[in-house]
């Protein structure tokens, strides 16, 4: 085969436009601009750092059912790390919202950098609020029995009801966190593309 | 459980949650805490040193 018909072939023109786009040093950075030295800028890294724990001790959660961690103390451990952890993803995310939001971070072509960090934020409340419902207790009895008036009140109920444990439960440990992976993977790559939005102060940068 | 260590010997969780209500508006005061803290932490990030920041001028 020629290195021409190489060249056509998909995977090279693939792999050509991935790392046009992306470059390997761009990808994985050993420096930063130095307006990134500043307390604003880790909450992002601070959402995914507790997301990892997230999804950790979830996996643990998961070993031997859904209400193992009711009657063991190793249980009650991890239910707390996965609660606690949820808890610092949360408050981390706001507060990188705001951060990112007061600077106008869609700025200099990064719109598509706020939509998924925005769908993120949807998926991971919806993962959070499937998450309290699979509980299997009285807060999640309690909290499905309020939240179906209000889901069956736009119709969705039909389908997404949230007195199904066994629904619920699948959506949270395998949609929603897979959808919330997968946006915070796309919402990290376009933060690689397009870099770390600058201050408004700074001139290296026209803004859109 | 654990009642007897950690953050329950400190503040005792064991009773119905405190509400703070304004007309429409109900919050309970465990959320508006954690509120008020998310924007302490977002003023604290913006006015805080940074660590290390005199020896990043230009690092690009």
């Amino acid at each position: 085969m020629s290195n021409a018909q190489i060249e056509r072939q998909w995977t090279s023109r693939l792999r050509h436009r991935v790392v046009d786009k992306l470059p390997p040093e761009r990808l994985l950075p050993d420096t930063q601009p130095a307006y990134v030295a500043s307390w604003i800028y880790v909450f992002g890294v601070t959402t995914m750092a507790a997301l990892g724990i997230v999804i950790l001790t979830g996996i643990i959660l998961a070993l031997d059912g859904p209400q193992w961690w009711h009657s063991s103390s190793l249980g009650h451990f991890v239910n707390s790390m996965h609660l606690w952890s949820v808890e610092i993803f949360f408050f981390a995310m706001v507060v990188h919202l705001w951060g990112k939001f007061s600077m106008a971070a869609w700025r200099g072509g990064r719109s598509m950098t706020w939509v998924t960090g925005g769908v993120t934020f949807l998926a991971s409340i919806l993962a959070g609020f499937t998450g309290y419902v699979s509980q299997t207790n009285f807060d999640s009895q309690w909290i499905s029995t309020q939240a179906k008036d209000g889901i069956n009140s736009t119709g969705g109920g039909a389908f997404f009801n949230v007195l199904n444990l066994g629904q619920m439960l699948m959506w949270h440990i395998v949609l929603l966190p897979l959808a919330a992976v997968v946006l915070t993977g796309l919402h990290v790559i376009m933060v690689r593309v397009k870099g770390v939005v600058p201050p408004f102060d700074d001139n290296a940068e026209v803004s859109a | 459980m654990a009642q007897g260590w950690g953050l329950g010997a400190l503040i005792n969780l064991d009773h119905y949650g405190h509400y703070i209500q304004w007309h429409v508006i109900q919050i309970s005061v465990a959320n508006l805490i954690v509120i008020i803290l998310m924007v302490a932490t977002f003023v604290a990030a913006l006015f805080a040193p940074f660590p290390g920041r005199r020896n990043r001028k230009g690092t690009k």
